[in-house]
């Protein structure tokens, strides 16, 4: 990336412009002038989310091996594959931006990009991975909805796609979800353990309230964003409580209750220290997640030589025979 | 001397069909465990995408094929429960597909080796005279040829690439090569399917095996391991002797399914 940290001096009259474009609700794309703010923003948020596709394979990877049926085995793989995917074709989206994948991938190997807080959690049993989809793909699903009428084109159209994916991975995972809620007493005790876990790391996933959240007036200004961190939190929770209700499981918030004047579910307090001490990197998996993308990185160090290696030599040979 | 038979040769005991549908499925889900292992943590991204999607193929041709070992069988088990309940020494897969990913270098040349087996077999049992078969082979083909060019690939980039890659890969393909005999042993069962023209004559296969890998390994500038009376050849799992690894792989796959008798998924 740049050398220096401090975002040069945008020309106002330039700014101006491009602010009349995102009013106008027009797209911006890569070649389009941009204040250094706004890309610095969209590297910063598009290799987060990345970052957490790629960090998100590791505990759902954590029950290939174990998924009961062969059924559930490959859709799990297939899901996995999916995010690798998501992944790399938001690498690519960023790169749009002026900065290269192995710089990002970098970043996150030496702790200094973020990715999200939710999978420093830990997968425990078969229920986790029907939940996951269920509340994990559920609020990305509602994140990355907003996301797709963002300001910045190769962003936008990102979230199109991924979007779909999204869908049928919720709906797999809900899928999984009720045929627990419908099996013997153990799975029952099972799935609803699971949800007692993932509920609140769930609601963390659209990142701090409002009131503390630093990055969002300036990204709703830019329509980077389209919708608070709260706003979405709020739909996510409308959205779901009728779905545990449908398959008789309990949402841990013994405050939950609809409010019939905001038409909204309220719901208790977050625990934001638990939140920050994650950020923090002191999660339950934190060191476990970075240790094992740094793992494969420097297990593969040796593979991507070798990749090279053999392509200049392959460019070699061709020079040498049109010569 | 006996009187030439007017009749039709009796047709294969059901038992042979069911062994072959093992055999054939078998290798494809344990190899597919085995890559599924890799998944979020391969060298680089395209190579997770790459390992997951040869591991969704192989799991999938597992799931044709031993769901129609259960419809053979005629016990009412059906691809899960052969595969979740079933015992190691009840698995018919060959020695090489249960080896240990060991690095990225060992993998490949293990996908290798299978690879052009799968092939070569496959492609005799496109053209087995049972119909049921022969079409999920056809099927299984085209797949196949999709992952002998991306591991074939690998080898050459190996092979070719840099002293480390090269060192790695020949002492995979020299540990690897005594599991590879037993690809091509036949045993009765195996003799009396490919008379019937079921399934493939092995023994015949291997020429045409050994060519290919033969191609693949000098191009990459590596060298084929020296077969001499010493080699030990390695085989069993055809019969279900397999080695410790198998038991350590189903312990891990069933383990979930096995705590819940009875449980739908």
């Amino acid at each position: 990336m740049t050398q220096t940290r401090t975002a040069p001096q945008d020309d106002p009259a330039k700014v101006a412009e491009f602010e009349a474009r995102i009013a106008a609700g027009q797209s911006i794309e890569p070649k389009d002038w941009m204040p250094e703010r706004y890309r610095r923003q969209l590297i910063r948020m598009m290799s987060q989310h990345a970052h957490s596709e790629i960090v998100g394979m590791l505990p759902e990877g954590n029950w290939i091996t174990r998924a009961p049926s062969l059924r559930r085995k490959i859709s799990l793989i297939a899901k996995v594959q999916d995010e690798a995917g998501h992944g790399l074709y938001i690498y690519c989206g960023t790169e749009t931006l002026g900065v290269d994948r192995a710089e990002l991938i970098q970043q996150l190997l030496d702790g200094t990009a973020k990715y999200s807080s939710i999978f420093n959690y830990p997968t425990l049993s078969w229920a986790d991975i029907g939940v996951i989809g269920w509340f994990v793909d559920g609020a990305a699903i509602v994140n990355q909805t907003v996301l797709a009428k963002a300001s910045y084109g190769p962003y936008a159209r990102a979230m199109i796609r991924i979007c779909k994916e999204e869908n049928f991975h919720k709906r797999q995972g809900y899928e999984i979800v009720a045929t627990l809620a419908n099996g013997t007493s153990a799975q029952k005790a099972m799935v609803q353990d699971a949800v007692n876990r993932w509920w609140w790391p769930s609601l963390m996933m659209f990142g701090p309230s409002d009131a503390n959240s630093p990055n969002t007036a300036e990204l709703i200004k830019w329509k980077v964003k389209r919708r608070t961190n709260d706003e979405l939190r709020q739909r996510f929770v409308n959205l779901t409580v009728p779905q545990a209700a449908a398959v008789n499981l309990t949402l841990p918030d013994p405050d939950l209750a609809y409010d019939t004047e905001s038409e909204n579910w309220s719901f208790g307090r977050i625990d934001w220290d638990e939140f920050n001490q994650v950020l923090r990197g002191n999660g339950p998996c934190n060191r476990e997640r970075l240790a094992a993308r740094r793992k494969a990185h420097d297990d593969g160090a040796w593979v991507r030589e070798a990749a090279s290696a053999y392509a200049a030599k392959q460019r070699a040979k061709q020079a040498s025979e049109a010569a | 001397m006996t009187a030439p038979s007017v009749l039709p040769p009796p047709p294969p005991a059901p038992h042979d069909e069911l062994e072959l549908l093992l055999r054939l499925g078998d290798d494809r889900l344990v190899l597919g465990h085995r890559l599924s292992e890799w998944c979020g943590h391969a060298p680089i991204l395209e190579e997770d995408i790459a390992l997951a999607n040869v591991a969704l193929d192989l799991l999938g041709q597992a799931t044709m094929l031993l769901r129609r070992a259960g419809e053979v069988e005629g016990k009412g088990r059906d691809e899960d429960a052969l595969a979740y309940w079933r015992e190691a020494v009840e698995f018919r897969n060959c020695l090489l597909v249960e080896q240990p990913n060991g690095d990225f270098a060992f993998t490949m040349a293990r996908q290798f080796l299978f690879d052009v087996y799968a092939v070569v077999t496959l492609d005799a049992v496109s053209r087995s005279t049972n119909a049921e078969l022969a079409a999920i082979a056809a099927k299984a083909l085209k797949e196949a040829k999709y992952h002998v060019r991306h591991s074939g690939e690998w080898m050459l980039k190996l092979g070719d690439g840099t002293d480390e890659s090269h060192r790695r890969v020949q002492g995979a393909l020299d540990e690897l090569w005594r599991f590879t005999p037993e690809l091509f042993a036949a045993d009765d069962v195996a003799a009396r399917l490919a008379a019937e023209g079921i399934g493939p004559d092995l023994p015949a296969l291997r020429a045409h095996w050994h060519e290919l890998v033969h191609d693949v390994v000098e191009r990459a500038t590596l060298t084929l391991p020296h077969e001499s009376s010493h080699t030990p050849h390695l085989n069993g799992g055809r019969a279900g002797m397999h080695s410790e690894h198998l038991g350590h792989l189903l312990a891990e796959m069933q383990i979930v399914a096995r705590s819940h008798p009875g449980a739908k998924w």
